[in-house]
């Protein structure tokens, strides 16, 4: 099973995700922003990081390297893609995802161990998860506050396309307590908090995040 | 030469913890007459000679797709000499 990870000028999770697809029993496979070849993958992560030095807005210039507009298509036609931190920030700014993610409330960088509930298993990156199982993911961004019209805030929860959500307090004035969305098909993903740095106890705050990486491998399979 | 300014505003509805933190700045140095601060982002496009409106019509394309997310943003293309 294929999985590719994008690199974009300024992504630093790229490796991490590349690990971590290998770490659950798939084959890696790195893909470069300016070119438009996806490899044969079956399935593609955006990595976290700050691509094209995240001037103008996070993820607006990548939005526009060759490789999205090869995934912006495939992913219209069901193709499964995974977006993190900058990744998710990517898929919003190529309206694959609805919503926007804004400056923390706070203004700080946060950079700590997060507890977000599961609440959407049916996606094909969250299907080894129990609804409303609780993990603890790490989220480090300055932009993650997720903010929509509340006619799609009301979409949102109406269809159940919220994936992940802050549990205790809301860390960055996310709408209630946003940290993970799909697409109506629920092929499209992004999510704030990191699961492929939660991947083994030796280097992150659990294992918990692996389950988004053998999910995908299962719906490959089972395809 | 002329410049085609565009200026981005977030709109109203959306949290803008930069202005509020400058809001809460100002008094702090003494300066008390503002109820509240929004901030935004300012482009000045230089262009050859007066734009024409077909350069008028690109900027306002290029706001709408690349300088502004209509999502959470408003902006106004304007021309100043």
């Amino acid at each position: 099973m294929r999985i590719g990870v994008v690199t974009f000028p300024g992504s630093l999770d790229d490796r991490s995700a590349l690990r971590a697809i290998e770490l659950a029993g798939g084959i890696p496979v790195p893909l470069f922003h300016g070119e438009n070849d996806l490899k044969e993958v079956q399935a593609v992560v955006l990595p976290g990081g700050f691509s094209y030095g995240d001037y103008l807005r996070c993820g607006a210039i990548s939005r526009f390297s060759p490789i999205m507009e090869s995934i912006i298509l495939a992913a219209e036609h069901g193709f499964p893609v995974l977006g993190i931190c900058n990744g998710f920030q990517i898929l919003c700014e190529s309206h694959l995802l609805p919503g926007a993610l804004t400056r923390n409330a706070d203004l700080h960088f946060i950079c700590k161990d997060q507890t977000v509930s599961v609440e959407n298993t049916k996606t094909p990156w969250t299907t080894e998860y129990t609804e409303g199982q609780e993990i603890v993911i790490p989220i480090k961004n300055g932009e993650g506050s997720f903010q929509c019209s509340d006619e799609t805030l009301a979409e949102l929860e109406a269809e159940g396309r919220i994936v992940l959500r802050y549990v205790g307090a809301n860390p960055n004035g996310s709408r209630n307590n946003i940290a993970g969305i799909s697409n109506k098909r629920g092929n499209v993903v992004g999510v704030m908090p990191h699961p492929e740095q939660s991947i083994e106890t030796l280097t992150g705050p659990s294992d918990d995040g692996l389950a988004f990486f053998t999910s995908i491998l299962k719906a490959m399979v089972s395809k | 030469m002329a410049t085609i300014v565009v200026e981005v505003m977030l709109k109203p509805e959306i949290l803008d913890p930069q202005g509020q933190a400058v809001a809460s700045a100002l008094p702090r140095l003494g300066f008390t007459f503002a109820q509240a601060v929004r901030q935004g982002k300012r482009f000045e496009i230089t262009v050859d000679g007066e734009p024409t409106p077909t350069q008028l019509a690109e900027v306002e394309k290029a706001a709408e797709t690349l300088l502004s997310n209509p999502v959470i943003e408003t902006f106004v293309v304007k021309v100043e000499k």
